[in-house]
């Protein structure tokens, strides 16, 4: 080990030596290290380069707050950016390197910078880059961006797994330290549901690392028995290693725990983090406070931190930062600093020498004293952060020259250093209250109090190097005083001016330093400065322990349907629609899916195809005012629907616009069951319990959505009554028991329940078959069975898509929530004799306008051109502009039984537009055709098919 | 966010889907002449910034429409009736 | 004082000691000839507007907070021209043409940068919209390609390809399309028309409105009462409260948008995407950051902030989208208050108060129209006619049934 190993002490375990490397060299710590305490033992004080100057940088700090220590950790798709070496848990064969600086870290030409840093202060890019126009796009900003950001990410896939999990407790303890163990304790013992989360790897807090007498014992001593009563306890959980993220409406807060990130490689079936909603009764926020650093000259050269950190690394991890430090403080807590001390009312630093390590310091008297290590405090600043998500601002205390938290009920509290109470005896007794919820508060330890006196002191004007306010990204004390001078004068607009407080710290240590040069600079307080927004997240959180398991396929659910065996014995080829997985085609050997769906559709012209309709909304409606209900929801009327029969329902949303269309059946006197489109059935069901609970709650209608309980099929073609026939119980089909347009509730197969509508969509005799779920693909087979004598077809989406493209019928692509039913052509359809969703609106009269694009009919002029969806129209010599556009092609197919590609379309005026041809205009796909527009029925148009 | 539904207890929000203002009444006639009323039920909104009652469907829960109260600037929630009871006691 | 690489070379010798300020802070005068009502991307555009193009003198905008503190402060910066309907794209055409020569214009370097829209499709009815999209820019002469996989594949490498729930299977680009630092256009604006005599008027909220026989008399502010001849008002998210001190009651709902930060990385994505199979949305700063975002919370709010679940569902639609994204930390969030339609789509136009014009139902796409917004609104004021590409952003739309529906969701407006 090299010498700033100290040679006994800390918490780290002497027995477990561990190998790590950084930048590629090999170096070794301690099991309990992390990686920053074990770089520094090896004498490595250089770990970083600041953002815009590429300054040489070292830690400030011995935890989360850390702005310069960022390195590449793992590689690979594990390797994480940005990652503060001073939370990273030391493991054997931890890979890590420093990052934004090229060639080495040592030696980064990135340095430049600072020579021109005159040039570049706050703002100084909103002046320039501008000139010659076209510069900034080829030069300028690709440099920017090129330089811009710190770490790099991988761009592979992330191997490792996330969970996310709830947890309720009565009481939450946000830190481990005096406070929070006060707290977790009395909570525990009275019985009541907690949970201690700390964002560190071991409990304890401030008791790590300072040197506290605690009832007559160590501090350290005493909060290891508090653990240990603690962790036996039935209703405590105790986390460690999670950090408490976010404070969220109904006291619900976001944790993320570091399962795995101490490993190289989590165990199998573990996740490496796991994403927490913690919902509390109460929360008692004792996460401690931040030492403030001092801005003074060369305040960022490796080798000066903060004080505490200097004691942490000595009393935690047995490191030494330096052999002769010198302590430079406004307050008398950082005293217990081992070093030479420096008051700031006595003695200032003006500037630090030394670049890549602290060699010495210059005072204000113009002496010069040699030194190693610089231990800085200005004071402490009570991390309020998580209060502060919903919106409250701390307040300004003038006692301890500090922001401490707002009041925001007794929900969630803060104790101890958090809330600006600096003494131990304090942190002891506010936990122990906080944390009683039932019966006595415990009993609070005698304690040892170091007083707490500051002097309210920011920076040293009289510095001669650069004074740092935001470590990473480079802003310095001269920022402040320019930006207000420019105008930017409240404390959001400096803020985003120099960009102090944007960095990946979120200024943990400079806000309050920078809100006091802000206050000097504008002569206000620094009440009235004020701070800027707190927001989530307090540290940053990986985007995958947000995501959780839902990666990949498993991104959201696959919803498949009760015939999807039969499908997949059937050569389907599957499509998603929403969630579904629908089949679209079923090849024969060397067809695409053209050739498969012309296949499918004429041998269900010309004999009989099947077809899984299944993914259809399917509503069971029920009740004396089901028909009535029905009356209200849709345009037409179907109350008049006699039983045993099926009818078209179109169904508009209250502002008169075509919602969804369907058909639904009447059952019985007092039971319907309507259909929806696939995409809409979840609106629908929606609506239809909006309407009777909201609208209508007296009338008497059930209703329960049953798509996934029927599996449906399609039976079409000349052939398909004698297909069904073979499968019927009772009577043969024809067209007195079964005319066109029946519904019927029959049994199949020897007793299979099952429903029965002559409907069609194709435009043949069809019919739609409908079977509890778990017979769909029996009952599937055996129609396959029955029907090959027929040589009865598979068809899929693709073949159902063109025979009703090929019938004229309207789908999603027409009724795109834009519509009418008059642009629909199906204005008739619009009762004038009862009230029903949509009545009063419909009549508005840009609804009416002649200008309208309505559904038309559209061929190509030239039977050997291809029609487009989604390609405009144009009147035949018209140039083509937004102002000339006529409408656009909403579907399109190739029929087999025309020979031509077909479609429809919206088109202007377009029912009075038969017989003309337009001009198709299509710029991204190049085309340049006519087309001709026509009656959207382009096939049986007297149909004669449905009748067969 | 947590909403009492009356039915299931304290849901958090993601359980539930927002339509909007419950306020308005949809007028009871078609009479053109009323389209005023029709055209402000369906288009014209208050959008208070404080004390608000919306439509919340609990559509991963118990499919019931509820009426919510809440202050739409602290989020605080006040009350969570059903919305059955909201209508009713409007009328 | 105009910005150049020479003013910051002669400044720096004198240790940035001399830079002006970049606006005056002037107490408000007794009265205007326009006050505009919001210091945000919009009003200060307008203010920059009336000022410079129609060379209007004694206006005031008056701004409740900080200037900028509105959306213009905290948005996903996109700038684009791909909306379809005849009654849109023409506007944000004009947006895209501003944008493009703003910084010379205003002499602020607004970091325009257009590297590129992409919007990701992963069926064919997504492919047919796109395609109707598209042409929709193309027949007005509007840059749009259609790509398919391979050509996505070629610009993004790193996009999930191979494992996806819903495979990508081509995308709509525009590549005028790109990124605006959002702050310099609020700086820019107000700098502008501050150094063109407007006078911008922070920390000074309007309480109420003052009209006699049906026509604006002026505003109460907390800094004292205003004459103006005429009122403009540009309040965003606030645009009700701001009305209904008229009298006027609005087709509009505030909702809570959330958007994102990611820590400061080095270049991993060069242009904008939009994923097609679930909300989310990308970009990456010219600082590191990947910025975005994905949908409305859905509740009306007004607190600027939003909840666990929305975070979530972007999130996972981002890993989906990029599965490398899983290693990256989210840095912030925060939210914003959109000022929601009934159609999708804003109004710009009189109102029936003789004298308040009003600019409002953005969504959540107010800050690419900012530059269009501003010189239509100013356009309307200074003649009382809408400028010809603002003539569909009528309010009596609603009531006549001539709604710009771009997303076909009717009137809720937390679907827009």
């Amino acid at each position: 080990m090299s010498g700033f190993r100290l040679p006994n002490g800390g918490l780290i375990d002497r027995n477990q030596p561990i190998s790590f490397t950084f930048d590629g060299k090999k170096y070794y710590g301690f099991k309990g290290d992390t990686l920053a305490s074990a770089l520094i033992a090896n004498g490595i004080h250089l770990m970083g380069r600041s953002f815009k100057y590429h300054r040489p940088r070292g830690v400030i700090t011995a935890g989360a707050a850390e702005p310069n220590a960022l390195v590449e950790l793992r590689s690979g798709g594990r390797k994480e950016a940005n990652t503060r070496a001073t939370m990273v848990e030391l493991y054997e064969g931890l890979e890590a390197n420093s990052q934004n600086r090229w060639p080495s870290l040592n030696f980064d030409v990135g340095a430049t910078n600072s020579l021109g840093a005159a040039f570049f202060v706050a703002g100084f890019y909103y002046k320039t880059f501008m000139w010659p126009k076209s510069f900034w796009e080829k030069v300028y900003e690709p440099i920017i961006r090129k330089v811009a950001g710190l770490g790099t990410a991988s761009k592979e896939a992330d191997p490792d797994n996330y969970e996310k999990a709830y947890a309720h407790c009565d009481l939450l303890v946000i830190g481990s330290g005096p406070a929070g163990l006060m707290a977790a304790l009395a909570g525990a013992r009275g019985g009541a549901r907690v949970i201690m989360a700390d964002e560190q790897f071991t409990l304890g807090g401030s008791l790590l690392f300072e040197r506290e007498e605690i009832d007559g014992k160590g501090g350290l001593d005493w909060a290891q028995r508090v653990i240990a009563e603690l962790a036996v306890m039935p209703n405590v959980t105790l986390m460690p290693r999670t950090t408490v993220f976010g404070w969220y409406d109904g006291n619900v807060f976001g944790a993320v725990e570091r399962v795995n990130d101490h490993v190289a490689v989590p165990p199998v079936h573990e996740p490496r983090q796991r994403y927490w909603r913690i919902f509390a009764k109460k929360a008692v926020l004792a996460a401690g406070a931040e030492e403030r650093p001092l801005v003074f000259g060369g305040n960022d050269v490796p080798g000066v931190m903060t004080a505490s950190a200097m004691r942490h690394y000595a009393n935690r991890f047995g490191v030494a930062a330096g052999e002769n430090p010198v302590v430079f403080t406004n307050n008398a807590y950082a005293k217990r600093t081992v070093g030479k001390v420096l008051d700031v009312s006595e003695r200032k630093i003006v500037n630090v020498t030394g670049g890549k390590r602290v060699t010495g310091i210059e005072l204000d008297d113009h002496s010069h004293v040699a030194c190693d290590a610089v231990a800085m405090s200005g004071g402490w600043s009570p991390i309020v952060n998580l209060m502060c998500h919903r919106g409250a601002k701390p307040q300004w205390s003038e006692k301890i020259t500090a922001f401490v938290p707002p009041n925001v009920g007794e929900a969630f509290v803060s104790v101890g250093a958090a809330n600006g109470s600096m003494l131990l005896s304090e942190a002891l007794r506010e936990g122990a209250v906080a944390g009683t919820l039932k019966g006595k508060a415990p009993n609070i330890p005698s304690c040892h109090d170091e007083t707490f006196v500051i002097t309210p002191f920011w920076h040293v004007k009289e510095s001669m190097g650069k004074a740092f306010v935001d470590y990473q990204n480079d802003s310095t004390a001269k920022d402040l005083p320019l930006a207000a001078r420019e105008g930017y004068e409240d404390v959001e607009l400096a803020k985003r001016y120099t960009t102090t407080g944007m960095a990946t710290d979120q200024g943990k240590l400079g806000n309050v330093n920078a809100i006091a040069l802000l206050a000097e600079a504008t002569g206000k307080s620094m009440a009235e400065v004020g701070t800027t927004t707190f927001r989530p997240f307090y540290t940053p959180v990986s985007f995958g322990a947000f995501a959780g398991h839902s990666r990949g396929h498993h991104f959201q659910p696959v919803r498949k349907t009760p015939l999807h065996e039969w499908a997949e014995e059937q050569g389907a080829v599957f499509v998603e629609t929403g969630l579904w997985m629908r089949s679209s085609w079923f090849p024969r050997e060397g067809e695409d899916w053209l050739a498969a769906a012309t296949r499918e559709v004429l041998a269900t012209r010309n004999s009989v195809g099947l077809c899984d309709v299944t993914t259809l909304g399917k509503i069971d409606i029920q009740g004396e005012d089901a028909g009535a209900f029905l009356d209200k929801l849709y345009c037409n009327t179907f109350s008049t629907l006699a039983v045993g029969k099926a009818r078209y329902g179109l169904m508009l949303r209250e502002d008169g616009i075509v919602m969804d269309d369907g058909t639904t059946s009447r059952l019985a006197e007092n039971h319907f069951l309507m259909t929806t489109t696939t995409a809409n059935a979840a609106k629908i069901m929606s609506h239809i319990e909006f309407c009777h609970q909201a609208l209508w709650p007296d009338i008497d209608v059930t209703y329960a959505s049953v798509t996934e309980q029927w599996a449906q099929l399609a039976i079409a073609g000349p052939k398909a009554r004698a297909t069904l026939n073979k499968i019927i119980d009772g009577a043969a089909l024809d067209d007195m028991n079964t005319p066109y347009l029946a519904a019927r509730e029959i049994t199949i197969l020897d007793g299979i329940e099952a429903r029965l509508f002559r409907i069609s969509f194709s435009g043949e005799h069809a019919y739609e078959l409908a079977v509890p779920a778990d017979n769909g693909n029996t009952v599937a087979r055996a129609l396959m069975h029955a029907g090959a004598e027929f040589g009865i077809t598979p068809y899929g989406l693709e073949a159902l898509s063109i025979m009703r493209i090929e019938k004229g019928h309207v789908a999603g692509a027409e009724l795109n929530g834009t519509t009418t039913a008059g642009d629909l052509g199906l204005g008739k359809m619009m009762s004038t004799k009862k009230d029903y969703i949509g009545r009063m609106m419909a009549t508005r009269e840009g609804l009416h306008d002649a200008n309208r694009q309505c559904v038309v009919g559209i061929r190509p002029v030239d039977v050997k051109d291809k029609l487009h969806s989604g390609s405009h129209l144009l009147k035949r010599g018209d140039a083509p502009s937004m102002t000339n556009d006529q409408g656009y092609i909403t579907s399109v197919a190739w029929s087999p039984m025309l020979n031509m590609w077909l479609g429809l379309a919206l088109l202007s005026n377009g029912r009075a537009r038969y017989g003309q041809v337009v001009k198709v205009f299509d710029g991204l796909r190049n085309i340049h055709m006519f087309a001709e527009i026509c009656d959207p029925m382009h096939f049986d148009t007297k149909n004669e098919r449905l009748h067969v | 966010m947590l909403i009492p539904c009356p039915h299931c207890g304290i849901r958090p929000v993601e359980e539930f889907t927002f339509l909007g203002d419950a306020k308005p009444q949809r007028p009871q006639s078609n009479d053109p002449a009323t389209m005023d009323q029709w055209f402000d039920y369906v288009y014209l909104r208050d959008n208070p910034r404080g004390l608000f009652d919306e439509y919340v469907h609990h559509s991963g829960g118990c499919r019931s429409w509820m009426v919510v109260t809440r202050n739409t600037e602290t989020h605080e929630i006040k009350a969570c009736v059903p919305a059955r009871d909201y209508k009713k006691k409007q009328s | 004082m105009k910005y150049s690489a020479f003013s910051i070379f002669t400044n720096a010798l004198s240790g940035h000691k001399n830079w002006q300020p970049a606006w005056r802070n002037p107490d408000p005068k007794p009265a205007y000839d326009i006050i505009i009502v919001g210091g945000g991307g919009h009003g200060l555009a307008t203010a920059y507007y009336l000022a410079k193009e129609f060379e209007l003198k004694n206006i005031a905008v008056l701004e409740k907070g900080w200037l900028g503190s509105g959306n213009i402060g905290r948005n996903t910066t996109i700038i684009r021209s791909n909306y379809m309907l005849p009654g849109n794209n023409p506007f944000y055409e004009l947006s895209m043409k501003l944008w493009e020569g703003l910084e010379q214009d205003f002499n602020f370097n607004a970091m325009v940068s257009q590297r590129g829209v992409l919007n990701l499709y992963h069926t064919d009815p997504q492919r047919d919209a796109f395609a109707r999209r598209g042409n929709a820019m193309r027949i007005d002469g509007v840059d749009a390609e259609l790509l398919d996989r391979d050509a996505v594949r070629e610009m993004y490498p790193h996009f999930d390809y191979d494992n996806a729930r819903f495979p990508i299977r081509g995308g709509l680009l525009q590549r005028r399309g790109g990124t605006v630092r959002h702050d310099a256009v609020a700086w820019g604006y107000a700098r502008g028309s501050d150094m063109r005599g407007v006078d911008i008027i922070q920390n000074c909220e309007v309480k109420s409105i003052r009209t006699e026989q049906g026509r604006v008399v002026g505003v109460e502010t907390s800094r004292g009462f205003i004459v103006c001849k005429k009122l403009g008002l540009a309040a965003a998210g606030h645009s009700s409260e701001v009305a209904a001190m008229a009298g006027i009651k609005l087709p509009i709902e505030s909702h809570v948008l959330q958007a994102f930060v990611s820590e400061g990385l080095k270049p991993f994505i060069d242009g904008v995407v939009t994923f097609g199979a679930g909300h989310f949305y990308v970009s990456q700063s010219d600082k590191g950051g990947l910025v975005f975002g994905g949908d409305l919370d859905g509740y009306n709010s007004y607190a600027r902030r939003g909840n666990l679940p929305m975070v979530e569902h972007v999130v996972e639609a981002g890993v989906a989208m990029i599965p490398a994204l899983s290693r990256i930390r989210l840095l912030r969030s925060w939210g914003g208050v959109m000022d929601m339609s009934m159609d999708g789509s804003p109004i710009i136009d009189k109102t029936s108060v003789q004298g308040i014009y009003l600019n409002a139902g953005w969504c959540y796409g107010g800050f690419k129209a900012t530059p269009a917004s501003g010189f239509c609104f100013a356009h309307l004021i200074a003649k009382d006619e809408p400028q010809h590409t603002a003539t569909a952003y009528r309010l009596d739309r609603f009531r006549r049934g001539y709604m710009l529906d771009e997303k076909g969701q009717g009137a809720t407006p937390n679907l827009h």
